[in-house]
């Protein structure tokens, strides 16, 4: 750590975490009820397990692409932020409204629209706090160096703060309801989440692995580049079915099957620059996390995506349990594990120490990418399943959910596993250093 | 990487070309609008009691257990075209009926089986939320979902 006020990082990295658990509790519940579908029936139902297990989700990436932000744009800006004091009072208020949010949804005080739930007044300030936020990192790096790497990371900030704005437009006419709502969903995760994500891991390759920062500008340009041409069109593969014009078959089959391609290139961008890393970095357990997270990410959006975009598939697939998988596998690769990632990365920078308990926060990486795999192919053998029995042979949705139970099973256990990844992970940044560490501390400072 | 592209080149080609895609997202995006409004949905029996009956199914969000034209959770069954699974096009008096029975017996307590909750719902509020479920099942939606089971 550089700078003094990248301090402030440490603030969002730790609600990031307590969120983090906080979704995957609400998951393993939400697991456990389709197995044991009696369970806390009444007091829980199902809709409210489901709507804060997806809202503490996308609260606590936002609050890591936050902290992660903060957190590199000082030693990118070279230059301290703004105003720290600023970045405090933006993280507790978007830790208050997450939190009142999440409370109000356990009294089932809810807005009706899928990941958009947020009561009016939270939206509001949600707006509130990314404005907030938004000022403090935009002036931040007016004041200093001008990097690719925050061009393009405030590019994504900004686009999805203005994408946000369409959740305050709900038409009452639902197919225009539907259709504008992607405008948020998919042109924040297959848009412009993904220069977030590229610009989190090219930072990671230029601290991790010393490379050449003109080298990897021009490769940022062009995963980006491939990101956004692919993924603004490729909003066409929602809007099959929706009372959209039939030209989106065309339209969304063709592009959303190019969404592969910034995938693609992440995966051969992180392990191209890690072949030519100048230096070894201390911190290999940061590196695992990254290359791990273009993998997953590129197995679980590019892939699994893939799987189900062709519209003829679409018809079939649309709305069954393969949907679900590709969505938990793509939340999984891209966006939870860049954050791992960059914490992994700046905790121990943050906290002045060694990265001391690598062995633990890699085998947290392995055993965490490997549940995650196994629950996708679950549910992709469940979606397989489903289709053959309801879409095909007609059956009802609810005689072909009995025949899934197996599945269920199993992807009950995987997210047990994920669980227990998650806590070593977090012992793998919060836990005592041991005293070999310690020495070796003294010897040798850590690179920056 | 080709040696010919340059770092400012790359980002030349990355702006024009996300604008130009944009344009023609936004030029799309307007017709559909158009579409909707006049080919693919009944703008006329768009009526107050449908607003309101969505207002019942997002009050409710049953949208996190079933899905709407194939959107939401997959916890439940598609209730896009329940109207028609419920023979609500040939008796829409029989489908009402049936709605208000199976609302007001949730939850069924039948173990082993997913529980649908008791929403309490008013007799004015099943009357809408069947009037918003009839007018989604007439969208002209490509011929999805492929069957009644939705």
């Amino acid at each position: 750590m550089k700078y003094q006020t990248q301090k402030v990082a440490m603030l969002y990295f730790y609600g990031a975490i307590g969120l983090f658990l906080a979704q995957i509790l609400f998951g393993v519940l939400a697991a456990t009820i389709y197995v044991l579908p009696n369970t806390f029936s009444v007091v829980l139902p199902f809709n409210i397990v489901r709507m804060v297990h997806t809202n503490a989700l996308v609260v606590w990436l936002l609050m890591g692409f936050m902290g992660s932000t903060y957190y590199l744009l000082p030693e990118e800006a070279e230059t301290e932020l703004f105003s720290p004091k600023l970045a405090i009072l933006q993280f507790w208020m978007f830790l208050i409204a997450a939190a009142v949010a999440v409370v109000g949804y356990l009294f089932h005080i809810h807005e009706g629209r899928e990941f958009l739930e947020q009561p009016f007044i939270i939206k509001v300030g949600i707006v509130v706090v990314a404005l907030m936020f938004l000022f403090n990192i935009t002036l931040t790096v007016l004041k200093g160096r001008k990097t690719t790497v925050t061009n393009i990371l405030l590019f994504g900030l900004w686009g999805l703060a203005v994408f946000f704005l369409f959740a305050f437009y709900n038409p009452a006419n639902l197919a225009l309801d539907k259709m504008y709502w992607w405008y948020v969903i998919h042109l924040w995760v297959e848009g412009v989440w993904e220069l977030i994500l590229a610009s989190i891991l090219a930072f990671l390759m230029i601290k991790l692995n010393g490379v050449d920062r003109e080298v990897v500008e021009k490769w940022l340009y062009v995963i980006i580049g491939l990101a956004l041409f692919s993924g603004i069109l490729g909003t066409g593969h929602h809007y099959y079915w929706i009372g959209a014009p039939g030209y989106w078959q065309w339209i969304g089959s063709l592009f959303s099957t190019l969404e592969i391609a910034p995938f693609f290139s992440m995966v051969a961008f992180s392990f191209v620059m890690t072949k030519k890393a100048g230096r070894k970095h201390p911190n290999q357990a940061a590196l695992l996390w990254s290359l791990a997270c273009s993998v997953m990410a590129f197995f679980g959006a590019g892939i699994w995506g893939f799987l189900n975009t062709l519209a003829p598939v679409n018809y079939y697939t649309h709305g069954t349990q393969l949907t679900a998988a590709h969505g938990h596998l793509a939340f999984f690769g891209a966006y939870v594990m860049i954050n791992l990632a960059m914490m992994a990365y700046a905790v121990p920078e943050l906290l002045n120490r060694m990265p001391t308990h690598q062995t633990l926060s890699k085998a947290a990486c392995w055993i965490m990418c490997i549940a995650m795999s196994v629950m996708t192919l679950s549910l992709t053998f469940a979606g397989i399943k489903q289709v053959e029995l309801q879409r095909i042979a007609g059956e009802s949705f609810m005689d072909t959910q009995d025949q899934l139970a197996l599945f269920y099973w199993i992807r009950f256990g995987t997210g047990f596993f994920v669980l227990v990844a998650a806590l070593m992970f977090i012992g793998s940044l919060f836990l005592p250093k041991r005293r070999a560490a310690v020495v070796a501390q003294v010897v040798a400072q850590p690179a920056g | 990487m080709a040696e010919r592209l340059t770092k400012t080149g790359a980002r030349n080609v990355f702006y024009g070309g996300s604008v130009f895609f944009f344009t023609i997202f936004v030029g799309l995006t307007a017709h559909s609008h158009y579409y909707m409004k006049t080919v693919s949905t009944d703008e006329k029996t768009l009526t107050e009691s449908v607003v309101r009956g969505k207002k019942v199914w997002e009050r409710n969000s049953c949208i996190n257990c079933h899905t709407l034209l194939g959107e939401g959770a997959y916890f439940a069954p598609e209730l896009g075209n329940v109207w028609k699974r419920w023979g609500g096009d040939q008796d829409p008096e029989g489908a009402r009926d049936m709605l208000k029975a199976w609302m007001a017996a949730q939850p069924s307590g039948i173990e082993g089986r997913r529980q649908m909750p008791q929403f309490n719902l008013t007799d004015q509020e099943v009357h809408d939320l069947a009037d918003f479920l009839e007018w989604a099942s007439k969208i002209k939606t490509q011929n999805w979902p492929p069957n009644d089971a939705g």
